[in-house]
């Protein structure tokens, strides 16, 4: 089982490299690109208005709440079933305690994981259809777009699979899947896990100085 | 070399703002949802990310983070064509008023309008923009107004109104503390507004005059995308504000104006200005919350309030018309969406000023109409861009209404105290 000690040895650590200087490297490559300090006199503070950005914007808008509901339960549903299960997940847990963070954290149980499972599936079903399937995604989605989505559900799959951590080789494959999904992330439009900050807080700093945060 | 110009402008003008926003997009579509444009023609060419797809090829090719990489293994969008610049231009200028609904729907909080903007610099050094937005830019640097009202056409106007209102105005004043600019659709359309101010600054002991050297803050450069023209502009009205040592310049009923003398100006002209700028709606509202404006009456028509983009959403300037319209009006109601996700009138950024979009802005203007409509029986609407007034007032002919709109300023000037009362007041008072 060689391709196994690989998968959960060499390429773990390869792709969490890959992962971690690749997320480094493209935050720190935006940022670089600076700003212009603003002359105008601002109405309010910046940062207030950055940090309420980031809140508003994790909220949807009233104003369009029956134009978007598609989206806004499918992404909802997917985010938080994929936050769930990826923190609490009792395996998860253990292997982050193990490889990566040296403690841990009550799981959930067993239950509340196949729903969170079940939330998240449902929910990237939901948005990779409705970008097949709605002209409009199809006019502004890409080759990304398409490839992200698919990365992350066979990631979610194998880790169903791999459940009952009763066969090595499925485990195995979760695990290589995971690790394929780290090393496309930071070149991909995955990286809105991260950046997400950066384009709410931004507009925070703009806007928040005219008293404002659309 | 058109298109090069463009590549270069759009490499120079991404900075960790738009680059971030560029970088934070999932192509989720939620902004087609919040677009006047999209929603009225239903292309799915007008999803607002998609209007600005130059940029976004040329960040990817030449600036993005692993760009080089990419390059190197074949993995970035082509360069982009004058063909595609053309076939673009309908999409960034005709198509898009900046208006920045479309932020306020997105989950990453993208400033698509910022970046609409950025697209269309380039679009500028390319040479690629709609005559009618050019010829304004012209009449705007040459004349001094992008409608061509000339200084002598300024102070016939003044004149006029000055006479009507019964109240001296003088030009040029040195030393007055505030400076009144106008927008051109003002000038050429509305300018009872400078009689109401004359009204309004005689009541409450304003200091003020208007220059006959900058006298229109309209900048035709902020909403082309043309820096160069937008800085010439901003610094006429420096100029004159510093020659006349006014305390303050006061931003007129007009979106774009406010957006490019408050929060543009200091960056155009690369000094944060020797004056205040202050929005008339704003100086309006601190006038009476100090008592200085005194009204009699309200209006009893059932009114309601159009936002303009600028002033509100971008601007900052939410509750004060609504404070003003409070205490003139006794039948003010708030359309769906009032405030900061208000719909845009269709003409704004330079739309209204290009006779190519005048089809999309007609149609545009549906989305309004329905807000208005869904309110029953208006009898009139107030607003506070003069810009989005004749906008408004073009589509409601086009689409058969019967609805007079109003300027808040003249609004609140026909309610005023009269003189008289104010007199007998002070008798009273002495006695």
């Amino acid at each position: 089982m060689i391709i196994v000690e690989i998968i959960e040895g060499p390429l773990w650590y390869l792709a969490a490299t890959v992962f971690v200087v690749g997320v480094l490297w493209r935050i720190i490559g935006i940022l670089r690109l600076g700003r212009r300090t603003d002359l105008s006199v601002p109405r309010a503070a910046a940062i207030p208005g950055a940090v309420k950005a980031l809140f508003r914007h994790l909220l949807p808008h009233h104003s369009f709440y029956n134009k978007t509901k598609l989206h806004l339960f499918a992404g909802y549903l997917f985010h938080i079933g994929l936050f769930v299960v990826l923190f609490f997940a009792a395996p998860h847990i253990a292997f982050l305690e193990e490889r990566v963070l040296g403690f841990g954290w009550e799981a959930m149980p067993r239950w509340a994981f196949i729903v969170s499972a079940q939330a998240a599936f449902a929910g990237l079903i939901l948005l990779w259809f409705r970008r097949i399937a709605d002209p409009t995604m199809r006019q502004i989605s890409d080759a990304d777009d398409h490839v992200g989505s698919w990365l992350t559900f066979i990631a979610m799959l194998t880790g169903c699979l791999a459940l009952q951590e009763s066969n090595v080789s499925l485990r195995a494959l979760h695990m290589l899947s995971v690790e394929i999904w780290l090393i496309y992330f930071p070149f991909s439009r995955l990286m809105h896990a991260f950046t997400f900050v950066l384009s709410r807080g931004y507009t925070g700093i703009i806007y928040g100085r005219r008293g404002v945060t659309p | 070399m058109t298109a090069a110009n463009a590549v270069q402008t759009f490499i120079d003008t991404v900075d960790a703002a738009a680059a971030s926003y560029m970088e934070a997009c999932v192509h989720c579509g939620q902004c087609a949802r919040a677009c006047h444009f999209y929603e009225t023609n239903n292309d799915p060419r007008l999803t607002p990310i998609y209007k600005i797809e130059p940029l976004i090829k040329t960040y990817k090719r030449h600036k993005a983070p692993f760009a080089s990489l990419r390059r190197a293994l074949g993995l970035v969008p082509a360069e982009i064509t004058e063909d595609e610049l053309n076939e673009w231009s309908e999409l960034v200028y005709d198509t898009c008023t900046m208006c920045g609904r479309c932020t306020l729907v997105c989950p990453m909080g993208i400033d698509v309008a910022a970046l609409v903007r950025k697209t269309r610099e380039g679009f500028v050094a390319a040479g690629i923009v709609p005559e009618g937005l050019t010829g304004a830019a012209q009449r705007a640097l040459d004349i001094g107004s992008p409608l061509g009202i000339k200084p002598e056409t300024l102070r016939k106007i003044v004149d006029e109104q000055s006479q009507e209102v019964g109240i001296p105005i003088e030009l040029d004043k040195v030393g007055a503390d505030y400076l009144v600019v106008l927008s051109a659709m003002e000038l050429l359309n509305f300018y009872e507004v400078i009689g109401a101010l004359a009204r309004i600054f005689k009541q409450a002991g304003v200091s003020w005059t208007i220059s006959t050297e900058a006298y229109e803050a309209t900048n035709i450069g902020i909403q082309m995308g043309d820096k160069e023209v937008a800085r010439t502009l901003v610094g006429r009205i420096v100029d004159a504000a510093e020659k006349l040592k006014v305390k303050y310049v006061i931003s007129p009923e007009c979106g774009h104006a406010y957006t490019a003398l408050k929060w543009e100006g200091p960056n155009l002209v690369g000094r944060p200005y020797d004056f205040k700028v202050v929005h008339i709606l704003e100086f309006l509202d601190q006038l009476q919350r100090e008592g200085k404006i005194r009204t009699k009456g309200k209006d009893t028509r059932r009114v309601t309030y159009h936002d303009p983009c600028q002033i509100v959403r971008r601007g900052g300037v939410v509750k004060q018309p609504r404070a003003i319209l409070d205490t003139v009006s006794d039948g003010f109601v708030e359309m769906s969406h009032a405030g900061v996700a208000n719909i845009c009138c269709g003409g704004g950024g330079g739309v209204s000023s290009n006779p190519r979009a005048e089809d999309y802005r007609l149609r545009a203007f549906a989305s309004k109409k329905k807000q208005i409509d869904d309110l029953g029986d208006i009898e009139a609407l107030v607003t506070s861009c003069a810009n989005c007034r004749n906008v408004i007032e073009e589509a409601i002919d086009e689409y058969g209404m019967e609805l007079p709109v109003i300027g808040l300023v003249e609004l609140l000037a026909d309610y005023l105290e009269p003189e008289s009362d104010a007199g007998e007041k002070a008798k009273l008072a002495e006695a």
